[in-house]
């Protein structure tokens, strides 16, 4: 086994290429992927409450008190559940960390990448 | 029936045995996405609306004429606030995709690797060249916003880039092209049996063959010929043959090596197919590579490339712009210079005889669609699964 890759990073990797931005102001398009990130991961929230609603009426096992009043119960859960948070920031905050790589390593614009390649 | 045509939940994606797994959210994630992604084609058409309205108007009061060029209107468009937010939704879109199919596959690339090395290991059918170059156009940026594009490998061994291909085209064309996305290779080769009935190819070469899904529906429809697909990167390799292995396949071979500088001997192939490759190569590369088709061609033998569709003298320069959007926005470079060559003369300039040039339309077979999308869909320029296909017999 190789060294565990950390991939909430490299996930979020920029890919090579200078980033087009649209709005007058870079600051509008990041809060705005930020926005567009969040809304995803509430839908996708939506979608896990959908199934375990499903699940749960369809066996009748659980009261809503219960899952009100649940806490992590090991130190394994506890990872788990602090883990998901860790992913989810890089996740959401990932132009951010593109910015920062783009700080680090300029790229050439796409329209000079097209010239040269147009020469390649 | 639905008011919108709905993508289909990607859990209908088919699996296979270096198919990454995925959990609940991540399967989530990706409907989010396709969703998203269908949603933006009607945005979309807010930006006709606004250059109709307010752009041109706006332009030809200023300037007293209209516009001469797409470089003009683009200028003008990118003022515009619809295009603006427009353009960055969908940027962001496609980045949320990669980041989540990233995050699929990276966690889990000691595993995927693992599975492809035992499908792989002794076999004859997979060749790889430690030797062979990546093209330097590759180098010069990630295609559609792909970190690391084809070829990075982050252990040994990797097949990442390939595992977050496969599972998100299904995302990013929301499943129009299929549960095995090969909607294309299928559309070819039903339009070769019908029109060539005659056609018993023994030898097929794919060139610039990914993860090689559209190529397999060729490999099935001729069990007789021997069917070669190359790349210059090998994780697509590694993920291409493992997965032709696990799903049955006996006659296709995967190799390593540059389209533009094989190892095959003149006229050894029936048949040279690519699928959406040449708007992915560079201005001079696709000259070489179009010689190298015609070098290993037989005579009598048949080239198909399937592309974008042609800019043709009629559309408006609108229409241009817009469908050039992901050249220069989704990393596509290429895409909008290869507007400048037209394929017969491409074609023409390996030797291939003007009269034996052929372009045809193409559709996506699609084994998802049950008919129940109905609704009227807005053109989304550049995604739809509709293709030119150009070609020619060498005589
Ligand atoms: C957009 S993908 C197309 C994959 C596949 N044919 C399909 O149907 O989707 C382009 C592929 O071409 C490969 N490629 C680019 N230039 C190449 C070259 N000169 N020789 C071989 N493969 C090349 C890339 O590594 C990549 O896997």
């Amino acid at each position: 086994m190789s060294e565990p890759l950390d991939y909430i990073k490299l996930a979020s990797n920029k890919p090579k290429g200078k980033r087009p931005y649209f709005h007058d102001d870079p600051a509008v398009e990041r809060v705005l992927n930020i926005t567009m990130a969040v809304a995803g991961e509430l839908a996708v929230m939506r979608e896990r409450m959908d199934s375990i609603e499903r699940l749960l009426e369809t066996r009748g096992v659980l009261t809503r008190e219960e899952i009100e009043n649940f806490v992590p119960q090991d130190k394994t859960q506890e990872e788990q559940r602090q883990l998901r948070h860790a992913e989810y920031i890089g996740r959401i905050l990932r132009i951010v960390q593109q910015e920062m790589e783009e700080l680090q390593n300029p790229d050439k614009t796409l329209e000079e990448i097209a010239n040269d390649i147009n020469q390649m | 029936m639905s008011a919108r045509n709905l993508p289909p939940v990607w859990s209908k994606i088919a699996k296979h045995a270096v198919f990454p797994e995925t959990t609940h959210d991540e399967r989530a994630r990706y409907n989010f996405l396709a969703n998203l992604n269908k949603h933006l084609a009607h945005v979309s058409q807010g930006n006709k609306i606004a250059f109709d309205k307010r752009v041109e108007p706006k332009f030809e009061k200023e300037h007293g004429r209209k516009m001469k060029d797409t470089s003009e209107l683009k200028k003008a468009m990118e003022k515009d606030p619809h295009y603006q937010v427009w353009s960055s939704l969908r940027r962001s879109t496609m980045e949320m995709r990669q980041q989540a199919g990233r995050s699929i596959v990276l966690r889990q690339a000691d595993n995927l690797k693992e599975k492809a090395e035992k499908l792989n290991e002794g076999k004859a059918s997979l060749v790889l060249d430690a030797d062979c170059e990546v093209p330097n156009y590759l180098l010069a940026c990630d295609n559609h916003i792909m970190p690391g594009s084809y070829h990075t490998e982050l252990i040994d061994g990797d097949v990442t880039p390939a595992a977050n291909y496969d599972t998100g085209l299904f995302v990013t064309t929301a499943g129009l092209l299929g549960t095995y996305s090969d909607g294309g290779g299928k559309a070819i080769t039903s339009w070769v049996k019908k029109t060539y009935p005659d056609f018993k190819p023994k030898r097929i070469l794919d060139i610039g063959c990914g993860m090689g899904h559209n190529v397999l529906p060729i490999a099935k429809a001729f069990p007789d010929a021997e069917v070669i697909g190359i790349d210059t990167a090998a994780p697509m390799l590694r993920y291409a043959h493992a997965r032709a292995m696990d799903l049955g396949y006996t006659n296709v071979k995967f190799m390593q090596m540059d389209a533009a500088k094989t190892i095959f001997e003149d006229e050894s192939f029936d048949w040279v197919q690519s699928t959406m490759f040449f708007h992915e190569t560079g201005g001079k590369s696709i000259y070489k590579i179009m010689d190298e088709v015609y070098r290993v061609l037989k005579p009598g033998g048949l080239t198909l490339h399937i592309e974008q569709p042609q800019y043709t003298d009629d559309m408006s320069l609108f229409e241009k712009f817009i469908r050039d959007w992901d050249a220069l926005n989704n990393n596509e470079p290429y895409w909008s210079k290869m507007h400048d060559i037209e394929p017969v003369d491409l074609m023409h300039a390996s030797g291939f005889k003007k009269e034996d040039f052929m372009q045809i339309g193409a559709k996506a077979e699609n084994d998802l669609d049950d008919g129940s999308n109905k609704a009227e869909e807005p053109e989304d320029h550049g995604r739809s699964p509709i293709w030119n296909v150009f070609g020619a017999i060498k005589n």
